[in-house]
């Protein structure tokens, strides 16, 4: 089984979420789901649309609780049924759209002024000063972007991939414990995308965050990472070890994943072992 | 010369104390994205608790200050009940102008309270500085303008007043950075319903008398008068800039306003003056890209 060496920074106990409950719309987004991720975990998750992979990513960044009987633990402390601006002290999370990481009308260095403070009380002193600015370039700099020169640019007249960027190192910058990437680099074009999971692979590499990134890209998900897990209709059907992952190709994990979509699992091992049988 | 220097004076006074009000309907529309319609009935609630405390003896500066802190605790419950029972921002601001037109009455305990008798804190400030008139009138209200204008510009740079900044520009943002919006919006209506009947306690105190309908169609003065600002000083962006478009935009709408009046209308048709103004200004972009045949998303309704 993959990393039980090691302290683990988020546990996820028998999580399961149900939207409209008694309506016709009811749906049962998760389903028991227990998840251990353990420090410098770098957990790539896949699944078709739907299968609940976001729907977990809410659930650990607090914004909305599981059912009754669920837990969640961070770094061993209960925060299930904390609210999300408490969670975030621990958690960070990179969305799918540039423009809901970032503020638009406000500027470069506003922006990070307010993610340095993650987890922090805000207090009536001044957001910027000079030791932060400088703070802020250092960061900046390290994206290679030239961003550093533009720091009193309105964020809104940025390009998708300079504010996709940027909301990357305002995840980052206060170095959390958990870092979220919800199909971060889905919108961006291919050179820029490349360039935003670099950029990715390093930071987490750097600040060592236990990190999940939601991608529906199989190629980078066996890429990236030291861990992959499949979902599959609200439930993980799969959870790789690095090892495992490595030995699996594309096209094994694809007719995985057509086999899941086309049928029921009872059982995750009868899933994992066909993928292996097919190396 | 002399009657443009007098529309130019009365213009400045004004401009000055309906300034704060369009700096709090700032607060709440543009800052926060909530359209708080409630300052109607805090403007008057403002001159109310100002003049019933005057007329009761207490000190005027007091009564003033206790002004504000009675916008400031309705601004509270209209936050409230955005946040804490999830009533839409426009539905809480006008629960609390029609709630609170009966509450002004209460505190009133009537239509009308007339000040002239007593001493303001006009004539205190006047006393002191050997001012009178409409002199008096522009420096203390200058004074009281001067005093927000540099707080605000210093709150809405520290680590609150950006997470409240940014609370309007993207909430989901801001939750995830750890940062209560719930708590931003209460402080912002606060503040902005602080602020409005702080003006409101002073045009009470300065015109000698305070009535429960004064804070009729205040919204839309503001509105309009923000919206001149912005196109007079071009969209500003900074946060200097944003507070003086605000005193410059009530000046130059209460100028064309004193000129109107002097023209010949009566006082009964400001309000369909301002109400045609934000119309106009509001209206005309759509209409421009019309004729130009560009598509136009159908109108936000909430
Ligand atoms: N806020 C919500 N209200 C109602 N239903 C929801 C809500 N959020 C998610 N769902 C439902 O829960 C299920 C799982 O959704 P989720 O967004 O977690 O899927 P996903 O794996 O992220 O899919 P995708 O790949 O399309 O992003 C879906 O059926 C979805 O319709
Ligand atoms: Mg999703």
């Amino acid at each position: 089984m993959s990393g039980l060496e090691g302290k683990s920074t988020l546990e996820l106990k028998d999580i399961q979420k149900v939207f409209n409950r008694n309506t016709v719309d009811e749906v049962n987004a998760l389903n028991e789901v227990n998840l251990q991720v353990n420090e410098r975990d770098f957990v790539t998750i896949i699944g078709s649309n739907g299968a609940g992979k976001s729907s977990l990513l809410n659930i650990v960044a607090g914004v909305f609780p599981p059912e009754r009987g669920g837990k969640v633990l961070i770094h061993g402390h209960d925060v299930t049924r904390m609210e999300e601006f408490k969670h975030a002290r621990y958690v960070a999370r990179v969305w799918q759209e540039p423009e809901v990481g970032t503020a638009a009308n406000l500027t470069i260095e506003e922006n990070l002024s307010l993610a340095l403070l993650r987890g922090w009380r805000r207090g009536p002193r001044i957001a910027i000063n000079k030791k932060r600015r400088n703070q802020f370039a250092e960061a900046l700099s390290q994206i290679g972007l030239g961003l550093e020169d533009r720091m009193g640019t309105q964020v809104g007249t940025l390009s998708g991939g300079q504010r996709q960027a940027l909301a990357l190192v305002m995840a980052t910058i206060s170095t959390p414990s958990i870092l979220l990437l919800d199909e971060h680099i889905a919108t961006l074009d291919p050179n820029t995308a490349q360039v935003v999971l670099e950029l990715t692979d390093m930071i987490v590499k750097r600040d060592q965050m236990s990190t999940l990134m939601v991608t529906h890209n199989m190629d980078l998900a066996l890429r990236y990472g030291n861990r992959l897990v499949m979902m599959h209709k609200g439930k993980i059907i799969l959870d790789l070890s690095e090892s495992e992952k490595n030995r699996l190709s594309v096209s094994d994990l694809v007719s995985a994943f057509t086999r899941a979509a086309g049928e029921e699992f009872t059982d995750d091992n009868v899933l994992l072992s066909d993928a292996e049988s097919a190396t | 010369m002399d009657i443009i220097s007098g529309i130019l004076a009365i213009s400045l006074y004004e401009g000055l104390i309906y300034g704060l009000v369009a700096i709090g309907v700032y607060l709440t529309f543009r800052v926060l994205g909530f359209p708080d319609l409630g300052v109607d009935a805090t403007f008057p609630m403002g001159g109310a608790t100002a003049a019933v405390l005057i007329v009761g003896g207490v000190n005027p500066f007091l009564a003033t200050a206790a002004a504000f802190g009675v916008g400031f605790v309705a601004g509270c419950i209209t936050g409230l009940l955005n946040t804490a029972l999830r009533i839409s921002a426009l539905l809480s601001g006008i629960l609390i102008m029609v709630g609170g037109y009966s509450v002004n009455l209460r505190i009133m305990g009537g239509a009308n309270i007339p000040l002239l008798r007593n001493v303001s804190s006009f004539d205190l400030f006047g006393e002191f500085l050997g001012l009178q008139g409409l002199t008096l009138s522009i420096a203390f209200a200058g004074v009281v303008a001067l005093f927000i204008f540099l707080v605000l510009n210093w709150f809405l740079r520290t680590e609150i007043g950006l997470s409240l900044r940014a609370s309007g520009d993207n909430e989901k943002m801001v939750r995830s950075l750890g940062a209560d919006t719930n708590k931003n919006i209460l402080i912002g209506c606060a503040l902005s319903n602080g602020l409005v009947a702080l003006a409101g306690a002073l045009v009470a105190q300065n015109q000698g008398f305070c009535d429960v309908g004064m804070g009729i169609g205040i919204i839309v003065m503001a509105l309009a008068a923000i919206i001149i600002g912005e196109g007079l000083l071009g969209n500003p962006k900074g946060i200097t800039a944003i507070l003086l478009c605000c005193f410059v935009g009530t000046f130059a709408y209460r100028l064309f306003i004193t000129i109107a009046l002097r023209v010949g209308l009566e006082p009964g048709d400001l309000k369909l003056i301002s109400s045609v103004l934000v119309i106009v200004v509001l209206g005309i972009p759509y209409l421009r890209k019309r004729l130009r045949g560009e598509w136009v998303p159908p109108a936000s309704r909430m």
